[in-house]
């Protein structure tokens, strides 16, 4: 756990100062000014504070804005979550079966994670411009359903769920293609010689001994696409049409910032705090899992 | 007996005629690649398409049926978009954050591990649980008061504030602590006879064995830092000190009277996402290292 070589009194204090009082300063003192934010309702320009206890929840919970802008998220996350996570174990499973150029493939499916998502965000964008896309020109020869994603709340969702999930992809093939190549060999040959066919090696073997990686993976993704994703939303759609893309984190800045209501958005940010807690320990519960396989 | 051997030589003869399916068959593998060239060429199109329409002219790029091969117009476009974004300015702002906060975490991430593993001290504990903790709190649950603070300290418009306010990182001290640990304590020891104190150890033994890691959490970090957007939206209002990433929204009009340049925007979005692409592609192991190790 430790080891403890050095003697000093004054030494260790200066070595983890920077990083406590990062820590202290932008992180802490913030989040429990957020924390107390929520227990009052402030004037707009924050010259008055009235205690309101339970008060700002209370009328978020009464919200259907706030209902709207929840189950986004969920159906956000949802979908970015699936596209990419199965989407990246189907690519990485491809990419490890016994054929050359392995490093070629891995180099041709890991970029898309550098892309920023709300840059990913303009490309789709454009995609799915309702005049010049392509995408609506090449549906157009199949139906007559206008995909016009200023109009139809679903297709603006189906972008940037779409835009964020085609930048998740290549951090789930890193994952997913290490914990494919780290399945013994013998383990695969032996169902092959019992005459297991592609599918069902995936689905007895490979499938049980990815499942932790792909547990991990669907709880980051779950973090990434709640908490990352103001970035998207705002460069593409601003939460509209309507409120059809308005998801909790934009629309904490939207009353925050724009409204100017602290004492609601203090309250939105102490939901959202208990929400990432709740995914954080779920994650840790996978490495703890993940100590005892291996 | 004879049975026993009877059965080997059918098993030894069962492997015999299973070895040629071992070795993938022509066919199977023509089949996996052409299924990953079709996948790619999925996964890719986004890019593809956006190199294409930043390289025509508003006509090409309006024109129907689509026109999906490049043209000729990617200097006139990108020397445009570079004007008129004022690209050169923002990139430079792109890379100094970034630059800042990887350098940042790590070094601050090195020292809070090395005092953690190799001293003890009151409130060795509490130091680890806090940097944990700073894992639940990303900048939206903490957003109005956070950007409070910045502004009391007078850091709005800065690169300090665009940086330091990002350089807590958990899981960067956590990658550190776990290599220190690998690291057999007689290192340390024999420093110490040889009369090296903590610091001389810190620079002369750890720092050297520590390039891999440092190497691999740059890459990663670089990457976090050049595509943040949400910070740098609230720390910064002015032309001057926006970063690509943000900056380039503006080449998308808002308003009804002006009609979008495709092929500009195209052209900014390749220049915001080129850099941390490259990084990625040229840099891969390191990449791939810095990605799965700092999450373990």
């Amino acid at each position: 756990m430790q080891r403890t070589v050095f003697r000093s009194w004054w030494l260790p204090y200066v070595l983890v100062f920077p990083q406590m009082a990062v820590t202290m300063i932008f992180f802490f003192w913030p989040a429990l000014k957020s924390l107390q934010l929520s227990l009052y309702r402030v004037s707009p320009f924050g010259d008055s504070m009235t205690f309101v206890g339970l008060g700002n929840f209370t009328k978020l919970l009464a919200d259907p804005e706030y209902y709207r802008s929840v189950v986004n998220s969920l159906v956000f996350a949802a979908g970015v979550t699936v596209l990419a996570v199965a989407g990246a174990l189907v690519l990485a499973a491809l990419a490890t079966q016994k054929i050359r150029g392995l490093a070629a493939y891995r180099t041709l499916l890991l970029w898309p994670y550098g892309i920023a998502p709300p840059v990913a965000g303009i490309i789709f964008l454009f995609i799915f411009h309702p005049t010049y896309g392509v995408l609506p020109y090449f549906l157009s020869f199949v139906t007559a359903y206008e995909f016009n994603w200023l109009l139809k709340g679903w297709v603006a969702l189906t972008l940037v769920i779409a835009a964020t999930a085609w930048t998740h992809l290549g951090y789930n093939i890193a994952f997913f293609i290490a914990g494919l190549l780290a399945i013994p060999g013998a383990v695969m040959e032996a169902a092959d010689v019992d005459g297991a066919g592609p599918v069902r090696r995936f689905r007895s073997i490979v499938f049980p001994l990815v499942s932790p990686i792909t547990f991990y993976l669907v709880v980051l993704n779950m973090v990434f696409a709640f908490f990352e994703s103001f970035g998207v939303i705002d460069a593409v759609t601003k939460g509209g049409p309507g409120d059809a893309t308005m998801i909790m984190v934009y629309k904490l800045y939207k009353d925050g910032f724009i409204g100017l209501n602290l004492g609601s958005s203090g309250a939105q940010s102490v939901i959202l705090m208990a929400l990432v807690i709740g995914l954080t320990m779920l994650q840790f519960r996978f490495a703890e899992k993940k100590v005892t396989y291996r | 007996m004879s049975a026993v051997g009877a059965g080997q030589l059918e098993r030894v003869r069962v492997v015999e005629v299973a070895a040629p399916r071992k070795k993938p068959f022509p066919s199977n593998a023509v089949v996996i690649h052409a299924l990953l060239f079709a996948c790619i060429a999925v996964v890719a199109f986004p890019l593809y398409y956006a190199f294409v329409i930043s390289t025509q002219d508003i006509q090409e790029v309006v024109q129907r049926p689509p026109r999906l091969i490049p043209s000729s117009h990617l200097l006139e476009n990108y020397a445009q978009a570079w004007r008129k974004a004022h690209m050169g300015r923002m990139l430079l702002n792109s890379l100094v954050m970034a630059v800042a906060v990887a350098v940042g975490k790590i070094v601050i991430s090195m020292l809070s591990a090395f005092a953690i593993v190799y001293f003890d001290f009151r409130g060795r504990m509490l130091c680890f649980w806090t940097i944990f903790v700073t894992l639940m709190l990303p900048v939206p649950v903490r957003l109005m008061s956070t950007y409070e603070v910045v502004g009391t300290l007078g850091w709005i418009n800065t690169y300090q504030g665009l940086a330091i306010p990002l350089m807590a990182s958990a899981t960067a001290t956590f990658l550190f602590r776990q290599f220190y640990l690998t690291i057999p304590n007689e290192l340390a020891e024999a420093a110490q006879l040889d009369g090296a104190g903590p610091i001389r150890f810190l620079f002369q033994f750890l720092l050297p064995l520590s390039w891999a890691n440092i190497a691999a959490l740059f890459v990663v970090l670089f990457i976090f830092g050049w595509n943040q957007y949400l910070w740098p939206l609230l720390i910064t209002n002015t032309e001057a000190m926006r970063t690509v990433v943000i900056g380039l929204e503006e080449l998308i009009p808002r308003t009804g009277t002006e009609l979008p340049t495709w092929n500009l925007i195209m052209a900014g979005a390749m220049m915001a996402l080129l850099p941390p692409v490259a990084i990625i592609i040229f840099m891969q192991r390191w990449f791939v290292k810095g990605l799965i190790e700092s999450e373990k």
